[in-house]
């Protein structure tokens, strides 16, 4: 329920009685007395430090990176950047020409992104769901198998990949040791997992095997919040698992839910630091995603008013997306407590 | 008097947390101390490792001399020019740096680097110490060059010679159809599983330096050129379209070259390759300090092979003027011994030690005549330099084109790998990186 001005909230402190009760008569001043002026200075100079640095490490860069977007950057004005041409739109214009070969590239990769995001998020869930209604038994060697879920989340990112990238070798990688030399699983021919088609899969392997175990963190402690009364009360009434799942399990962890999808989708969107490691400067064309093709554009063709069209279009796309996510999906304060 | 304790505290603290960000953005790489400079070597040894150790004596010897410390970091190739870009961007790189020849005049344009001339080019002792075909490398035509030649490199064709004893190859192939024949004779199943496990041929498939520079040999071998007369790319004219083709096809149609080297980045690997008797030939600029490490003696070198064996001008082309060249940062605060270095690493007694270390060619005359360069190999490298190189496009452009030609083939291999490449697919994959080029000039 909304405050009002019949019970003080913020609406009365605007407003203007319609009528005076007693003319003439002095009115006590509405000003704060001084300590308490005082008082309420306090939260802006503990709120400081984390802003000022907000504004200088986050914010500050981010209106660069627009600014960039407008100018033609390249490596003949690089060093003096400030007195680059501004050329306007012309930066989105080459950007989203689907006639030209760097738009097409762009509108494609815009929609594999789309969907990498969805595969990689959805696989994530179900394993870091899974993983967390498993571990949430009591049972010999939970703490031993809950910290080993944990390792590919606690390796540093490049170690991983890089392990990844050689394991996915053609000619000397385990992968194919594996599937073709010791199982004779996929044939007599060695794939190639970097290359081509394969690419988009081994990438989507890497990118869950970091990503899992941070749903599976978030959900496990979203499921400590659930009262196991509530269990007990719907297995007397004879629902079943997947019942008591559905019904329970879910809706209970639904606002630790709503802030999770939205977060490992946008890291997942955004993803460069897998690919880079994977593939190198260039991915292959059926692995290519948004943040790659930006840095080619901008470090590849050193055409960096591109890279930062392209950047501002991501951001523009993934603000309304962010905006109507937490409007439509996560829960709305009061009402879902 | 708590509240306004609290408050100063956490001014304090702001004050204090900003300062120390501030103090995080200064300083960089540029030491402010005067007797230490900082240098970017790129890797000319077997390693980063190996490079270090080889350039130590000649950094401890500029020490003793002048009272300069350097502090020295290798870079990795497929790290360098990004690195060099990020100095660039920032300001903020070392005081002395190498880099590829072929991207001279590309950063050249970036105005980042100081120009050859008054106090750096007296300290070097002047251009006419140098050799031609390298000093032409340190800018574009008709500039003030931003970099000074290092080490010298051309293109050889280096093979296995017990390979090709044992395939009854008498002598190294001449043109383009004797060195595909004879590739195929080397491709053989030795393990009865009917699939070859040695291969007449071996590259660093998903290189985009060694591609490009593949691109821009086998396009001039072919009559063409990856730029016209008025500086318009031409990545998809018919020769140049031929050129490419000739050099995936040996991987998509001769079948010469083993699939699994479209995976290779690194040229270390393919020279493994015909260490370990995995391939009989490659093409290669100093492969001698692989060899020497790996106590490998079973080794042959030869011209590249060109469409006719008498082919001379543009179709005589084997390779591009290559090399590593030095530039000082203008930002430097220390330019005077920056300057310094220059001028000792270019001396003759350093040029013959570091070439010496590197297996790479002096450039400067007087170290030429070196007796540590008058080897078989040597001869090979510097006719190939003379008398069969032209430089990689002196255009401020040429970063841009070295990318987007070495990418295409680069995808190019990775499709031959995993399937079949027509001619279609190399005109749309070299038309694609022309659009792009001229997109970006």
């Amino acid at each position: 329920m909304s405050h009002s001005a019949l019970d003080g909230g913020p609406a009365a402190a605007g407003s203007t009685p319609a009528f005076d009760p007693e003319p003439g008569r002095p009115k006590a001043s509405t000003a704060l007395p001084v300590r308490k002026r005082r008082r309420s200075f306090l939260p802006y100079g503990l709120i400081a430090p984390a802003a000022i640095l907000e504004l200088l490490i986050h914010i500050g860069p981010m209106l660069l990176g627009i600014w960039i977007a407008f100018i033609s950057l390249t490596q003949l004005n690089l060093t003096n950047w400030l007195n680059a041409p501004f050329v306007g739109l012309q930066n989105f214009i080459n950007g989203l020409n689907p006639e030209s070969t760097i738009g097409q590239a762009f509108f494609s990769t815009v929609g594999r992104t789309l969907f990498y995001t969805i595969m990689v998020v959805g696989f994530s869930w179900v394993l870091g769901m899974a993983g967390a209604v498993f571990l949430s038994s009591n049972f010999k060697g939970r703490a031993l198998l809950r910290t080993f879920f944990l390792v590919p989340y606690a390796l540093p990112a490049y170690v991983g990949t890089i392990a990844w990238a050689f394991m996915f070798n053609q000619r000397d990688g385990a992968v194919n040791q594996i599937l073709v030399d010791t199982f004779r699983l996929v044939g007599d021919e060695r794939p190639f997992w970097l290359l081509g088609q394969n690419s988009f899969g081994a990438m989507i392997v890497v990118n869950v095997w970091q990503l899992w175990p941070f749903a599976f963190l978030m959900l496990m402690a979203a499921l400590q919040n659930v009262p196991h009364d509530v269990y007990e009360a719907a297995a007397i009434d004879g629902a079943s698992l997947w019942q008591q799942f559905r019904t329970i399990t879910l809706p209970m962890v639904r606002p630790a839910n709503g802030v999770l999808l939205m977060v490992m989708s946008l890291w997942t969107f955004n993803q460069f630091n897998i690919p880079f490691v994977l593939f190198g400067a260039s991915s292959p064309k059926e692995a290519t995603l948004i943040s790659p093709l930006i840095y080619q554009n901008s470090f590849g063709s050193w055409n960096f008013g591109l890279g930062g069209a392209m950047s501002v279009l991501l951001l523009i796309a993934l603000f309304i997306a962010s905006v109507f996510y937490i409007r439509m999906v996560l829960p709305k304060g009061a009402d879902n407590d | 008097m708590k509240n306004p304790l609290k408050v100063i505290s956490a001014v304090a603290a702001t004050v204090a947390l900003a300062l120390g960000l501030s103090g995080c953005g200064g300083g960089g790489s540029s030491q402010a101390s005067s007797d230490t400079i900082t240098y970017w070597a790129s890797d000319q040894g077997n390693s980063l490792d190996d490079t270090a150790t080889k350039l130590k004596p000649s950094l401890d010897r500029f020490t003793e001399k002048t009272g300069v410390k350097v502090q020295l970091e290798v870079i990795s190739w497929t790290d360098l020019y990004n690195r060099i870009l990020t100095a660039v961007t920032s300001g903020d790189g070392p005081d002395v740096l190498n880099i590829g020849n072929t991207w001279a005049v590309t950063l050249q344009e970036t105005g980042a680097f100081e120009p050859v001339e008054g106090e750096l080019l007296n300290a070097i002792g002047g251009k006419d110490r140098f050799l031609k075909t390298s000093w032409s490398t340190g800018g574009a035509e008709g500039k003030t060059p931003t970099s000074v030649p290092l080490y010298g490199l051309a293109y050889n064709m280096y093979y296995n010679t017990k390979m090709f004893k044992e395939a009854g190859i008498e002598k190294a192939p001449t043109t383009w159809d004797e060195f595909v024949a004879d590739a195929k004779k080397l491709t053989k199943d030795t393990n009865g599983d009917g699939k070859p496990d040695q291969w007449g041929f071996t590259a660093a498939g998903a290189s985009v330096s060694a591609n490009s520079h593949q691109a821009f040999v086998r396009g001039l071998q072919n009559g063409g050129s990856l730029f016209d007369k008025d500086g318009k790319p031409t990545f998809d004219s018919d020769p140049q379209v031929a050129g490419v083709k000739q050099f995936v096809d040996l991987m998509a149609v001769d079948k010469v070259m083993s699939p699994s080297d479209a995976e290779i980045s690194q040229g270390a690997q393919k020279v493994d390759n015909l260490i370990n008797g995995k391939a009989a030939m490659m093409f290669d600029q100093s492969p001698l300090k692989n060899f020497a490490a790996r106590d490998f003696k079973d080794w042959g070198v030869a011209p590249i092979p060109m469409m006719t064996a008498d082919a001379t001008g543009g179709r005589g082309t084997q390779s591009h003027v290559a090399g590593i060249n030095l530039s000082v940062f203008k930002n430097s605060d220390n330019k005077a011994n920056a300057i310094k270095l220059a001028a000792f690493l270019t001396s003759d007694e350093e040029q013959v030690a570091l070439n010496k270390a590197y297996s790479s060619l002096p450039v400067v005359t007087a170290a030429s005549k070196d007796a540590a360069f008058q080897t078989e190999e040597v001869k090979a490298k510097n006719d190939a330099l003379s008398n069969h190189s032209l430089p990689m496009p002196l255009i401020a452009k040429e970063g841009q084109m070295e990318t987007l030609t070495g990418t295409a083939i680069k995808n190019l291999f990775a499709k031959a790998a995993t399937g079949t490449v027509t001619e279609n697919d190399i005109k749309a994959a070299l038309k694609d990186a022309n659009n792009q080029m001229a997109a970006a000039q």
